[in-house]
Parts: structure tokens; C-alpha cells; sequence
């Protein structure tokens, strides 16, 4: 195993020295986990979009684009990354925080810039940049318009992901937000990000629960199935369902005026696009990068989802 | 002699214990759920856990007739996935030549029969032809399809047209006298698959390979056919478990159908199938899936289980049903 990864690094450093001997480019490496779900899908997109457009923009840039499907093979990417590539800065959107903090670590150790994005690494200040969604303010925004929406309140029944840090703020915010505002949460279950669970997971809360005025769906795959769920079992008293992180065809509805799904609250996947840029900026230019960047959740209603409707985007 | 009399006796005793193993396990999850929540046995919801069953339950059926003779096949959850998503590319390409309509859902119906006897027909063929394990060709094909749906979906989601999802939708919502499709097909597949078990030669021939193929094959019965069979039937079931799951939502990803395989092999191991092969039991296969569902739902029903805890809960009973049926044989 060790010599083939070293053979191919010979072969792969080989080829590559060429256009570092010919002129003095700096290579950015972009390690990004595989598109396994949909949010991941559109990050993807948006890292290609991104990667393909600063080639052309800075040609002094070589950028490496690698995805992984799981935290080892993320570790193993970098590793080659830095082996022969000899890269000048790493963008990278951890796998999982715990395995991937001392291969980062020594990516900045060193020398070069490294750029965090989405989830944050286990020991602070390796990172020169951190971009970041804002997972508290995603449930805060939610919860707000829970509030608004109801403002009497009610019975409310809500979905989880995937038992994650992530997971756990977006709760937390919104738990902050409803708090004495009269909404109480009658069932909470984890749907995993996954439509057919959520489904599951709903098809099961109707039963369980005579009355319940909305749904806190915290996603756009976990909607759709709870859709379908009240759809199926016919029942007209959840008043809408509220997801997130802005899916193309759940903005669409809402920009349709979708009564059903009268908003939204981004977690743009196109965060990435947004750290590949600015180290790119930062490599090319004096202008000062460093430091952490927050990209906020916004709140989509019929009024603006049409800025939000991304076309080509998978996701 | 004395000793002889008391190991038959015990035997018998086991054997009893090995039959009624899955059923008091069922018995005791449908009396708990009942107990926990006033709506478990309310018709709405016999019926959300029977047509969730089904997608698992039509696979395990295939699953039990694979693990008797002797094999295995990992591949089932992702095979779907690819039967799915292909099945949605197929209709949504066709849909401006054809239009919305029955015919074009006939046409997604065979893709899926097509897609999955194919599927099966690879996994067979390298397994027995090729004569590689049966875990690792279908530890392969499962990476395979898994990545190829992936693919076909752009690493988002394969979404059906919204004119064909309207049309579609009642092969898993509608039924016969409120029994909905999803529980018939499965009803029907079930005393198929247990039939050809107990009194077809093919079945016999089944557990022949799966007990020992030597003698299997000394005896006449073509070894390598009946392996082939068993894979392709369950590449056929695998495209029915599909067709019965598109209409739900009317989509596939990359997360559709993740382990399938693993609760397909749980509830075939649960109804007292031997992994080893050698011995199948259809019925139980069934018992096995209802469980696995049964306890899923409760677990949404009842507020007393962290929702951390529903694997573990599901592990502990996956086991308990197990030890209930043990066999001798393994203590030796």
C-alpha cells in the first residue's frame, strides 16, 4: 500500500514539476467530501464552478480539486496533495473534525495557507481562514419565523439530521427562539437529512399526534418526505412545513407562493465558492484574508427566493 | 439408550423454541407497541408499517433463497437505488415522445424487471462462472451502483416529472379494498417465495446446494444453475421492491436504499435462515422483516427511548430473536 501511494507520487510529482519549473505559479488544493447527499452535491458543483472560473481569472493559479468518501481517503488526499503538488494553500471542508485536524495541522506547519470551510477543525488557530455557515443562526432564523408565523402559537413537531455538532446548534438556536413564545414541540426525531426517514418518521408522528399546526423540518430532503407523508395520510391541519438550506425546487415553490412552504433559511453550499475565492484573493493580492468569515442563514419568503433560485445547480 | 431418549427430547424441546422463536418476539413487540400507544393498532398505521415493509420485505424474500444456497449478496440496497434512478431517467427521457401516461409507466415497470434480472444475471455470473466469493463480487457491484446513481443524479437528486409523479403515485398510495399495492405485491411474493421453498424441486435443490454442493451435485442437480437462479431471482425482486419505491416519492439519490441489504440479511437471519446455508424458511423471513419495522416504529410512537438509542434498541432485539433459536449445533 505504501509503495504503490509512493510509486504514484513519483509518477504523479514527474509530471507535474514541468509547469512548476516553467513559471512561477502557486497551486491551491480544494479537498471537499464526495457528493453523497444533496447538499453535498450542489457544494461540488459550486467548487467546480468556482476552481474553473479563477483558472481563467488568475493564470498564475493551478488549482487541485479532490473528493472524498469518507475522512481517510480526505486524509490520504491531502497528504498527496502536499506530497506532489507542493501546494501553497489548502482549501478544505473537513469530512469530520476529530481525523482530519493534524493532517491539516501539518499542512499549515508547513507553510501554507489553509482555508477551514463549514465545520471547524478540533484545535483552534490552525487555520488562517475560516469560512463558515452559521448553524446557531440557521435555527434562530427558523425558530423566528415559527414565531411570526404562529403568533399564538401550537403545536409543533420537529426533524433532526444526523446526530451531529451541526445538528445539535441548529437545534439549540431554535429551541432559543421558540422559547415562551407559546409554540411547543410536541415529537422530535432524527429524519437524518433523508427523505425516505422523514417520511417514515412523519407517517409515524401523524399517528401518533391528532393535531400538530406545523412542521420544523430544518431541511429540504427531510420536507419533501414529510410532504408526501401529510399528503398520503390526507391530513389538513398542518398549517405549512418549513426546510432549509434552500433546495431549487423548494425555493421554486416558495417563490410560487406555495402555501405549504411559505419560506425558507439558507446553508449555502456555495460557501466554498466563497473560501476558494478569497484564497485565491489572498495568494494573488495584499489584500488581508485572514481571520473568520460567517456566512449568514437568510430568510427566503415568496419575496426573495427568486435571488436565491440557482438554475444549474444540482442542488 | 437413556441418553439417547434425552437428546431427542431436547431436541424436540429447541426445536419448538427454534419455530416459535420470531413469532413470540413479534407477539411481544405488537403487545409492547399496543400497550405504549393507543394508535399502534389503528388501521392507518398496520397499514404505513405493512406498505414500509415491503420494499425490505420483497427483497428478503430473494435474500432467504440467496443465503440458503449457500451465498450472499450485498448489492441489494445500491442495485436499487440504480433500478431507481434509472427507472426515473428512462420515463422523464421518454415523456416528450410518449406523454404522460399508463404506457409510459409500463415502460418504467420493465426497465425496472429488465434492470434488475440484468443486475442479478452479473452478480450470478461472476459468481458462478467466474467463480469469485459471492462477498466480494457483490461487495463490487454494490461500490458499483452506489457510485453509478451518483452519477446519473450529478451527486443530487433524480427527480420524476411532476405530471408522471401524479400518475405513478397510486401504485404505492392506492389498493385494493384499502389494502394498498405495496402490501399485496408483498403478500403475494411471500407465499410465492414460500411455496417454491417448501414444495417445488427448485427449492429443494436450493438448500441442497446451500447444505452441501458435492452431494448436490453427485446427486444430479445442476449446481451452478441453481446458484445463477437464486441471483437473478433476486435481481427480479430487487426491480419489484423498486417499482413499489419510486411511486412513494417519486425520486432517487444517493441515499436511497443505503443498507437494504443489511436489514434484508438481518430479517432472513431473524427468521431462522442459516447463514451458512443448507436451511431456509421463507415465513420466518417475513416474521424477521416485520420486526425490524415493528420496532422502528414503536420507537417513533413512544417518548420513553432516546432517539440516540433506536439502533441499539433495534440491536438488542435483532440478537434476543436470534438466541431464542439457537442451534445445537453451534455450541459444538
Amino acid at each position: 500500500m505504501k509503495f504503490t501511494k509512493f510509486a504514484g507520487a513519483v509518477a504523479l510529482g514527474a509530471t507535474l514539476v514541468m509547469p512548476a519549473f516553467a513559471q512561477d505559479t502557486k497551486v491551491i488544493g480544494v479537498s471537499i467530501p464526495a457528493a453523497t447527499h444533496g447538499w453535498a452535491g450542489g457544494m461540488n458543483f459550486h467548487a467546480q464552478e468556482a476552481v474553473k472560473r479563477l483558472e481563467e481569472v488568475y493564470p498564475e493559479l493551478d488549482f487541485v480539486l479532490a473528493t472524498a468518501s469518507d475522512a481517510a481517503k480526505q486524509v490520504n488526499d491531502i497528504e498527496d496533495m502536499v506530497a506532489t503538488r507542493n501546494i501553497d494553500a489548502l482549501v478544505v471542508l473537513p469530512f469530520e473534525s476529530e481525523p482530519l485536524t493534524s493532517p491539516v495541522k501539518a499542512v499549515a506547519d508547513g507553510g501554507a495557507w489553509v482555508t477551514v470551510v463549514d465545520r471547524g477543525l478540533s484545535i483552534e488557530g490552525i487555520e488562517d481562514l475560516y469560512v463558515a455557515g452559521d448553524n446557531a443562526g440557521f435555527g434562530k432564523v427558523s425558530g423566528e419565523f415559527m414565531v411570526s408565523a404562529m403568533p399564538e402559537g401550537g403545536k409543533i413537531v420537529a426533524f433532526r439530521g444526523i446526530p451531529t455538532s451541526i445538528d445539535n446548534e441548529r437545534v439549540a438556536g431554535f429551541e432559543a427562539a421558540i422559547e415562551g413564545s407559546g409554540i411547543e414541540i410536541i415529537g422530535m426525531e432524527h429524519g437524518n437529512w433523508n427523505r425516505d426517514d422523514s417520511f417514515v418518521v412523519m407517517q409515524d408522528f401523524l399517528s401518533k399526534h391528532a393535531q400538530i399546526d406545523a412542521v420544523w423540518a430544518s431541511d429540504d430532503d427531510m420536507a419533501i418526505g414529510i410532504l408526501a407523508a401529510i399528503e398520503a395520510a390526507g391530513r389538513d391541519d398542518i398549517q405549512f412545513v418549513l426546510g432549509g438550506a434552500g433546495m431549487k425546487e423548494m425555493i421554486a415553490r416558495t417563490r410560487d407562493g406555495d402555501t405549504m412552504i411559505p419560506a425558507n433559511v439558507t446553508y449555502p453550499p456555495s460557501m466554498i465558492a466563497t473560501a476558494i475565492e478569497l484564497t485565491a484573493v489572498g495568494l494573488t493580492s495584499t489584500a488581508p484574508v485572514s481571520g473568520t468569515f460567517v456566512i449568514g442563514s437568510v430568510l427566503v419568503t415568496s419575496d426573495n427566493a427568486a435571488e436565491f433560485y440557482y438554475a444549474d445547480s444540482p442542488f | 439408550m437413556a441418553t439417547a431418549v434425552k437428546n431427542t427430547h431436547t431436541k424436540n424441546m429447541l426445536l419448538d423454541l427454534k419455530i416459535m422463536g420470531p413469532i413470540l418476539a413479534l407477539i411481544v413487540l405488537v403487545l409492547v407497541g399496543a400497550a405504549m400507544n393507543g394508535n399502534f393498532l389503528s388501521a392507518g398505521n398496520i397499514s404505513n408499517v405493512l406498505s414500509r415493509s415491503a420494499f425490505i420485505g420483497i427483497i428478503a424474500v430473494g435474500m432467504t433463497f440467496v443465503i440458503t444456497a449457500g451465498g450472499l449478496d450485498l448489492s441489494v440496497g445500491s442495485m436499487a437505488a440504480f433500478i431507481a434512478g434509472l427507472m426515473i431517467l428512462v420515463m422523464n427521457g421518454l415523456l416528450p415522445t410518449m406523454g404522460a401516461g399508463w404506457p409510459l409507466v409500463m415502460v418504467g415497470l420493465l426497465t425496472a424487471i429488465v434492470a434488475g434480472t440484468a443486475a442479478g444475471f452479473i452478480n450470478g455470473f461472476l459468481i458462478t462462472t467466474m467463480r469469485i466469493d459471492a462477498f466480494i463480487v457483490t461487495l463490487g457491484t454494490m461500490g458499483i451502483y452506489r457510485s453509478l446513481v451518483t452519477w446519473l443524479a450529478d451527486g443530487g437528486t433524480l427527480s420524476l416529472d411532476f405530471g408522471m409523479r401524479a400518475i405513478i403515485r397510486p401504485i404505492y398510495f392506492d389498493g385494493i379494498l384499502g389494502i394498498s399495492w405495496p402490501i399485496i405485491v408483498f403478500a403475494l411474493v411471500a407465499i410465492i417465495g414460500e411455496v417454491v421453498m417448501r414444495r417445488a424441486a427448485f427449492g429443494r435443490h436450493v438448500a441442497a446446494v446451500g447444505s452441501n454442493d458435492q452431494v448436490a451435485r453427485y446427486s444430479s442437480v445442476n449446481v451452478n444453475k441453481v446458484r445463477m437462479m437464486t441471483y437473478v431471482f433476486l435481481g427480479v425482486l430487487v426491480g419489484i421492491a423498486t417499482i413499489m419505491y419510486v411511486p412513494r416519492l417519486g425520486s432517487a439519490s444517493s441515499s436511497t436504499g443505503v443498507l437494504w441489504e443489511l436489514e434484508a440479511i438481518a430479517a432472513v437471519i431473524i427468521g431462522g435462515t442459516m447463514l451458512k446455508g443448507g436451511f431456509g424458511r421463507v415465513w420466518g423471513t417475513i416474521i424477521g422483516v416485520l420486526i425490524l419495522s415493528l420496532i422502528g416504529n414503536i420507537l417513533n410512537l413512544t417518548d420513553g427511548v432516546s432517539p440516540y438509542l433506536n439502533g441499539a434498541v433495534q440491536g438488542v432485539i435483532i440478537i434476543l430473536a436470534v438466541i431464542l433459536q439457537r442451534d445445537k449445533k453451534a455450541e459444538g
